[in-house]
């Protein structure tokens, strides 16, 4: 496009800088089109907003100590289901007196904690599984694909039940379990991702150079596969914490006293008609979060799928 | 000494349901330094032939030799030092990610090459293109510029022998005239080998010696261009391709 | 006689850095002709023809003193009454019939179908039109045709489907849009061939669009030059090899011949000036 060669007039210097068309070395291409990623992302008012409150959720799982106005596990009785706006609790306490909104903070690095491990996990194995039978194709397609099926004929929350009943329950073997379950769907993706990029023009030329099938996988099918799952991966984020929360609540997952938020809501369940904040909060906090997920990942799908560019 | 030789080729498709012959009992020779073209429409098995030379279809009978080696099922990596390909589409043969140094310098890495700063500028003069288009990625360049790093990355081993897909079907005009016009200098500078296919009898014309036409998969006629200037070929189907390509002819008139 | 009279078309598009003019200021006519418009992509060739239908997509706009059709400005109809013009008056052929076709239909459902939507007669009037129209377009065998798929067809084949489906409503104008270039040479021909008939046969202003200067010169009555969104030249065909502007003929110079061979093609200087001149007009 000859339009984006036109000299920009009032601009500072690093905008434009970063706005180039002619970078000049290689870093500075990559700065130059992560920024304008974001620029297009910044665009999407409702991905902004998704990805605020994810950024708070970090800040506020690492200060948690420094945030949290009292000891998470720290028992007081005497008050116990206080309600909302309470002297010194401003959410209310649960039925053991501990202080909701400290554990709500706290509650936060267990919900992060699941997410970074899945999401490290689950697309990963799916991300190799996928484009390992795509590419290669025949038997060896086969009998992966063959496999992902029957990981995909289970549903998810009775195969994670399995799952965390054979290996004990407990935070690190719900999260094994969880994305045990997670990886079918995006080995799937990047199968059919793949299986497009295989016959394409430019990995024929690169075949010309010899290279050889491993080289053209991580070098070349990787990058174009990872974006799609990536999105894919915010997207199934809320699904994944809910499940982690399914299995809290079940009783499955973290364990007591852990302040984990599925397993707040398993606890005040028990107390919903007359204290409704002690099951709600935790909720909100699910629903707050998992909502961002959804958010992020449509922005991310707009900025990474250069699918449909509207050129 | 010989480019390339083709002796009684036979490619074919394998689907499910049927086997499509795609080139039958082809035999050419292009001589070394010699550029030859084979034209002919869609479904003639003009692509397939190069295909079939570099390997990307396994599916074949018959002998194939290029620069006196015979050639097998695999391609070693010394094969595709000699022989390289430029593709037709410049919008799909770049990978959308991959930067033209990122292009280049995988190339010559993988040819084990040395130097690699000095000989992607040396790469970039050559096609014409200068140092400042070195960290670009493929959406910032034009059609015309696409192919030329096509081009780059196909002489970056310094191969002899050069097989050219239709280089410039999808190019403009005013482009399609810089391409060949560097290609034609590249093949004087490097002492190249040209096999070419296009559906365009003029392309073809400008660029090559020899001109062979196919229709489903045969070779119908192989005649030298000025023959084809001329407008005296032998066979019909390429006085008919010949009569077509020079514009609408009124029915009535 | 003139049926469609455009003056000073401009298409925007906003972008980041600012508005991107597509055409810029372009007037012309059309009678009963064959009226070329050559360029090179990004000419804004495309997106005149797209204009005249109102099909540029949103942010796009389209602005112009008038778009006439008959008398009745284009630019001033209701949505409603646009689409009726669409299927009635002009009619549209896309580059790629692939794109143009729906794939879970047969060839005859989309014809009778939209000969329906048209014309509202019967449904065993419509098969009746249809099997006609798909031998005007000389399809050889238009019952196998009317119950095949479009992935069964070929590209010529398709693009003949194309064309008759379109002259359903017998338009009276036709815009073709590189209707030929995803086309074997001799396939094109008689595409063209078709084409032409129409025009003498029915009186249709026929619009062809093209990056291809033989071509155009060889088919049609009158040629506009495109650049840069605006027409640079506007001449007889049959006088096209006799163009003045440098552009045409720098663009006629870089065509490789086969009849004349040269050492080298030359090469096409592009002068800014270009782009900046006032858009000749094409007005007959």
């Amino acid at each position: 496009m000859s339009l984006l060669n036109t000299p920009q007039g009032n601009q500072p210097r690093w905008r434009s800088w970063l706005l180039t068309d002619t970078p000049t070395s290689r870093n500075h291409a990559r700065v130059a089109s992560l920024y304008q990623g974001w620029l297009s992302f910044r665009g999407n008012s409702m991905a902004m907003f998704g990805l605020i409150i994810l950024v708070l959720l970090v800040l506020i799982a690492i200060f948690a100590p420094l945030l949290a106005p009292h000891d998470p596990f720290v028992q007081d009785l005497a008050n116990r289901l206080k309600p909302l706006a309470t002297d010194g609790h401003i959410l209310g306490t649960d039925s053991l007196g501990r202080d909701i909104l400290s554990r709500l903070i706290y509650g936060a690095r267990i919900t992060l904690y699941i997410v970074i491990l899945v999401a490290l996990i689950a697309p990963v194995a799916g991300l190799f599984v996928g484009t390992v039978a795509g590419y290669v194709g025949g038997w060896v397609d086969t009998i992966l694909m063959r496999i992902t099926d029957i990981f995909l004929a289970f549903p998810r929350l009775v195969l994670a039940l399995a799952f965390v009943a054979a290996l004990g329950a407990g935070i690190e073997n719900a999260v094994i379990a969880i994305s045990l379950t997670a990886w079918p769907p995006y080995a799937r993706i990047a199968r059919a991702e793949t299986l497009t990029i295989r016959n394409s023009d430019y990995i024929s030329a690169v075949k010309l150079q010899g290279a050889g099938p491993f080289r053209i996988i991580t070098r070349h099918i990787w990058p174009l596969c990872i974006s799609s799952l990536i999105v894919r991966v915010t997207l199934d984020m809320a699904g994944i914490i809910l499940a982690a929360a399914g299995l809290g609540f079940l009783g499955l997952g973290a364990q007591p006293p852990s302040p984990e938020w599925g397993a707040m809501i398993s606890e005040g369940r028990k107390f919903i008609l007359d204290y409704w904040w002690v099951a709600t909060l935790p909720g909100l906090a699910i629903f707050l979060v998992s909502l961002a997920f959804n958010l992020l990942g449509d922005g991310l799908r707009d900025v990474l799928d250069p699918k449909d560019d509207g050129s | 000494m010989s480019g390339i030789i083709l002796e009684k080729l036979n490619v074919w498709f394998d689907t499910p349901e049927t086997r499509v012959d795609a080139v039958k009992n082809v035999s050419l020779r292009v001589e070394q330094g010699e550029s030859v073209g084979l034209v002919g429409e869609s479904g003639s098995g003009k692509s397939t032939i190069l295909r079939a030379l570099t390997g990307l279809v396994p599916t074949w009978s018959g002998a194939m030799e290029v620069a006196g080696e015979k050639l097998g099922r695999q391609r070693s990596r010394h094969f595709y030092k000699k022989v390289q390909m430029v593709f037709q589409d410049p919008y799909a043969s770049l990978h959308p990610r991959h930067s033209v140094d990122q292009v280049l310098s995988e190339t010559l890495r993988l040819h084990g090459f040395n130097e690699i700063d000095r000989r992607i500028s040396n790469l970039l003069t050559d096609v014409g293109l200068g140092p400042s288009f070195r960290f670009r990625y493929p959406h910032q360049l034009s059609g015309g510029q696409r192919q030329r790093v096509a081009i780059a990355r196909a002489l970056a081993p310094e191969p002899e022998i050069l097989l050219l897909d239709e280089p410039t079907s999808a190019l403009d005009v005013s482009v399609q005239a810089e391409i060949l016009n560097l290609l034609v200098d590249l093949r004087q500078e490097h002492h190249l080998t040209y096999l070419m296919v296009s559906h365009d009898l003029a392309v073809v014309g400008h660029m090559c010696q020899q001109i062979a036409v196919m229709q489903l998969g045969e070779i119908v006629e192989i005649m030298p261009v000025a023959e084809m200037r001329e407008l005296k070929p032998k066979h019909s189907y390429s006085r008919h391709l010949l009569e077509s390509s020079l514009g609408y002819k009124r029915a009535d008139d | 006689m003139t049926r469609l009279d455009v003056e000073n078309l401009w298409v925007k598009f906003p972008t980041r850095n600012g508005i991107f003019d597509a055409v810029r200021g372009v007037s012309f006519s059309l009678g009963e002709e064959r009226l070329g418009i050559v360029g090179e992509s990004g000419s804004g060739k495309s997106m005149t023809g797209r204009a005249i239908l109102r099909l540029i997509r949103k942010p796009g706009q389209v602005t112009a003193n008038h778009i006439s059709l008959d008398g009745e400005d284009l630019l001033k109809l209701s949505e409603r009454k646009m689409r009726s013009v669409r299927g009635q008056h002009i009619s549209m052929i896309m580059q790629d019939p692939k794109f143009s076709l729906n794939p879970v239909m047969t060839v005859g459902e989309q014809m009778m179908e939209s000969y329906t939507l048209q014309v509202k007669g019967p449904r065993f009037q419509a098969k009746d039109k249809v099997l006609e129209m798909l031998d005007a377009v000389a399809i050889r065998d238009p019952g196998r045709v009317f119950n095949a798929y479009p992935h069964e067809l070929s590209g010529g084949m398709g693009q003949r489907v194309m064309i008759a489906m379109m002259l359903i409503p017998d338009p009276d104008i036709l815009i073709a849009d590189e209707p030929t270039s995803a086309l074997d040479v001799s396939v094109q021909m008689q595409v063209l061939n078709i084409l032409d008939k129409l025009v003498r046969d029915r009186g249709m202003g026929l619009i062809f669009i093209s990056h291809d200067l033989n071509l155009v010169s060889s088919f049609c009555d009158r040629v506009l030059i495109m650049y840069a969104g605006r027409i640079v030249e506007a001449c007889a065909a049959d006088k096209l090899h006799e163009a003045k502007h440098p552009y045409t003929q720098g663009l006629l110079k870089s065509l490789p011949r086969l009849d004349s061979p040269q050492e080298r093609l030359e090469v096409l200087d592009r002068d800014p000036a270009w782009a900046e001149t006032d858009s000749v007009s094409g007005v007959t």
